[in-house]
C-alpha cells in the first residue's frame, strides 16, 4: 500500500520545527529572543560605558 | 593588491557567477524564471533574503558608522522582526494562496488596475534608481583606494550579474546569493579576527570595549523621546517597524525571494531565520567599525580616510595648508594614545579618582583629535567646494587594505563585490518581474498564455534594468549624500505603499478608487510634510502609512461603503 501523499495545507499548519507545534509558538519564540537581544544590548551599553 | 588577492577575488565572483549560469541554463519555465525552483528550501530562502538586503555598502558602510558614531543605527533594525512575524503571518499566506507573482498583482485583484499599476509604478521607480547606487556607491570606494578605472569597475560587475540572472532568473539568484553570503560571512569572521589579533599586547577585546565604551561608540540603546535624534528604540521600533514591513511585505525584491520554495512554511522559516539573525549581525558588523575605532586610536589614521582626495588637495597650490594639518593631526595623535594608555593604567589602578580624571583627559584629547579631522573637511571644501568630506565610507577599506594579510586582501574585497552583486541580482529580477507581470502582460493579456514567450520578455526587461542601472551609474553625477538620499526617497514611498497594502488586507469595504485617492493624497501629505519638518526620516513610513488607511476610509465612506471583498484564487 502506497503512503498517502502529504496534505500541503496540514503542513504548512505545522512549522516542523521540534519543539514547536504551531506558528504562533514560533513567533512568540522570535519576539522573546528579540526583547532578549535588546536587553543585552542595553546592559552591554551599560557595562562599557 | 597582489596575485594572490586577484585570483581569490577572480576566482570567487567568477566562479560563483558561472556556476549559476551553468546549472539553471535551462529554465524554460515561467514559474521557476520568476519565483525559482519549487524545491528551494528554508535556508536557501533565508539566505537570499538576507543578501537581497545587505548590499555592498551594508559592508563598506556600517563599520564606517560604527568607527564614527558607535553602535546606535542597531537601533534602525529593531523594527525587522515585529515585522517579519507580520509578513509570515498575514502578508506570506495571502501571496501563496493567491498564486501571485508579484505583490502588485495582489492590488489588481484585490482593488482595480489603477491602484496595482500606481503601486507597480512606484517600485519600479525606486527600485530602478536604487539599483543604479547598489552598483556605483562600492564601486566608487573601490576604484578610489584601488586605482581601477571607475567605469570599467561598473561595468563589469553589472555585466557579471547580468549574464546569470538574465540566465536563471530566481533560481540563479538563489543559488549564486548562497554562494555569495558563505563568501561575506568567511570575509567578515576573518577580519574580526585578524582585528583582534592586531589589537595592542594585553588590551584584549574586554579593554577595547571599554576604550570604545568611554568614547560613547557602545551606545546600542537610545531611550531618548528627542525626535530630532535619528536613532532611537522609539524610532526603530515604530518608524522602523513600518518602514521593515513595507520593504519586506510590500516590496518585490524581497517578496520575490520568499514566495517561491516547496510550501508555505519555507518561506515563514526563511523570514524567521532572518528575524533571528538581522540584529545580531548588524551589531557585529557595526561593533566591527567600533573596534577598528580602537585599534586607530594605537596605529596612526590618516587625518582623511579618503587618502585619493586629501593626497589630491595636499599636492595642489594649497598645499602647505593640507601638510600644516597632517603635523597638527600626528602630535594630537600621539598625546591621544599617551591619554588612553594613562586611562587604562589608571583603570587597572582601580583608584576611582584618578581614573575619574584620566578618563576626562582622555575624552578631552578625542576631541581634540575630532576638531582636526573637522577643520580638515572643512580645509577640503575652503579648497574645492566640490570636495566630497565624506569618509567614513573609506575607513573599514583603509583597514583591510593597509593592515590584513595577502589572501585575506582579494577575499575582502571579494565580500564588498559578492554582496554588490547578490542585491543587484535580487533587485534587476524584482523590476524584470514586475515589468514583465504587471505591466506587459498587462497591457499585452493576450501574450499571457505563451509561456516560452513570456520567459523571454522577463529576461529581455531583466536585461534591460541590468543596463538601465549601469548607464544610470556611469553617467549620473552622484552627490555624496545620493545614497542617503536614496534611502530616505524609500521611506518617502514605502509609508504610502504599506498604506495600500494595509486596506487591502484589513478594510475589506474599501474600494479601488477610495484607495487610489487616498494614496495620491497621502504622498502629496508626505511630501509637503518632508519639506517643511526636520524629524527622522523613519517617520515617513507611519504618517504615509497611516494617511493613505485614514483617507481611504474617510473617502470611502463619503463615496458609500461597498459589500466586502471576497479573495479568490488566480494564478493570472
Amino acid at each position: 500500500m502506497k503512503p498517502a501523499p502529504p496534505d500541503p495545507h496540514h503542513s504548512d499548519e505545522t512549522p516542523g520545527v521540534p519543539g514547536f507545534r504551531t506558528w504562533r509558538g514560533i513567533y512568540v519564540f522570535v519576539f522573546v529572543c528579540f526583547v532578549a537581544v535588546v536587553v543585552l544590548l542595553a546592559l552591554f551599553s551599560r557595562y562599557f560605558a | 593588491m597582489n596575485t594572490l588577492d586577484w585570483i581569490i577575488l577572480l576566482g570567487t565572483m567568477i566562479g560563483i557567477a558561472a556556476l549559476g549560469t551553468w546549472r539553471t541554463r535551462h529554465v524554460h519555465s515561467l514559474n521557476t524564471y520568476l519565483k525559482g525552483n519549487q524545491s528551494t528550501s528554508w535556508a536557501t530562502i533565508g539566505i537570499s533574503v538576507m543578501a537581497t538586503q545587505a548590499s555592498a555598502i551594508t559592508f563598506l558602510s556600517i563599520p564606517g558608522q560604527g568607527f564614527e558614531s558607535g553602535i546606535g543605527f542597531v537601533q534602525n533594525y529593531f523594527g525587522l522582526p515585529l515585522a517579519l512575524i507580520i509578513v509570515c503571518a498575514l502578508f506570506l499566506p495571502i501571496y501563496r494562496r493567491l498564486g501571485v507573482y508579484t505583490a502588485y498583482e495582489y492590488l489588481g485583484q484585490r482593488f482595480d488596475a489603477k491602484t496595482r499599476l500606481l503601486s507597480a509604478g512606484l517600485f519600479l521607480v525606486q527600485r530602478g534608481l536604487a539599483t543604479g547606487v547598489t552598483i556605483y556607491a562600492p564601486a566608487i570606494i573601490l576604484s578610489a583606494v584601488l586605482g581601477w578605472r571607475l567605469d570599467l569597475t561598473i561595468i563589469c560587475t553589472g555585466l557579471l550579474v547580468i549574464i546569470y540572472t538574465v540566465t536563471g532568473g530566481s533560481a540563479a539568484v538563489n543559488l549564486t546569493q548562497r554562494w555569495q553570503m558563505g563568501v561575506i560571512f568567511g570575509g567578515m569572521v576573518t577580519a574580526f579576527i585578524v582585528l583582534l589579533m592586531k589589537l595592542p599586547p594585553g588590551l584584549g577585546f574586554a579593554g577595547a570595549a571599554h576604550v570604545a565604551g568611554a568614547m560613547d561608540k557602545l551606545q546600542a540603546v537610545d531611550f531618548s523621546f528627542n525626535p530630532d535624534r535619528r536613532y532611537t528604540i522609539w524610532t526603530g521600533m515604530l518608524g522602523g517597524t513600518f518602514l521593515m514591513l513595507s520593504y519586506f511585505g510590500t516590496d518585490q525584491s524581497q517578496v520575490q525571494r520568499y514566495i517561491g520554495g516547496a510550501a508555505l512554511r519555507e518561506g515563514r522559516l526563511g523570514l524567521m531565520f532572518n528575524a533571528l539573525l538581522k540584529i545580531p549581525m548588524q551589531f557585529s558588523i557595526l561593533l566591527l567599525g567600533a573596534l577598528v575605532f580602537v585599534f586607530y586610536q594605537f596605529e596612526e589614521p590618516p587625518v582623511f580616510f579618503n587618502q585619493a582626495e586629501w593626497r589630491q588637495h595636499e599636492q595642489g597650490a594649497n598645499g602647505a595648508k593640507f601638510k600644516a594639518l597632517d603635523e597638527r593631526f600626528n602630535m594630537a595623535f600621539t598625546e591621544n594614545q599617551a591619554k588612553i594608555r594613562a586611562w587604562l593604567a589608571a583603570r587597572s589602578s582601580h583608584d576611582v579618582v584618578a581614573e575619574a580624571a584620566a578618563r576626562t583627559a582622555m575624552v578631552d584629547s578625542q576631541k581634540s583629535l575630532q576638531s582636526i579631522r573637522t577643520e580638515a573637511k572643512a580645509a577640503l571644501v575652503a579648497d574645492d567646494p566640490r570636495a566630497k568630506t565624506k569618509d567614513s565610507d573609506y575607513v573599514f577599506i583603509t583597514f583591510i587594505l593597509d593592515y590584513l594579510p595577502h589572501g585575506a586582501i582579494g577575499l575582502l574585497v571579494a565580500v564588498m563585490i559578492a554582496a554588490a552583486l547578490g542585491s543587484k541580482a535580487g533587485e534587476l529580477n524584482a523590476l524584470g518581474t514586475t515589468t514583465t507581470i504587471d505591466l506587459w502582460r498587462h497591457f499585452r493579456p493576450l501574450a499571457a498564455h505563451d509561456e516560452a514567450r513570456n520567459v523571454r520578455v522577463a529576461k529581455w526587461f531583466t536585461a534591460f534594468w541590468g543596463f538601465f542601472a549601469i548607464g544610470f551609474a556611469l553617467y549620473a553625477s552622484f552627490a555624496e549624500n545620493l545614497i542617503e538620499a536614496i534611502n530616505i526617497l524609500g521611506s518617502i514611498f514605502y509609508g504610502v505603499v504599506l498604506g495600500i497594502f494595509l486596506v487591502a488586507f484589513f478594510l475589506k469595504r474599501v474600494g479601488g478608487t477610495a484607495v487610489f485617492w487616498a494614496a495620491v493624497a497621502a504622498q502629496v501629505l508626505v511630501f509637503v510634510l518632508f519639506f517643511s519638518l526636520k524629524i527622522s526620516y523613519l517617520w515617513y513610513n507611519l504618517i504615509g502609512c497611516g494617511a493613505c488607511v485614514l483617507f481611504s476610509l474617510i473617502l470611502q465612506i463619503a463615496i458609500g461603503l461597498r459589500e466586502p471583498h471576497a479573495e479568490t484564487t488566480s494564478n493570472s
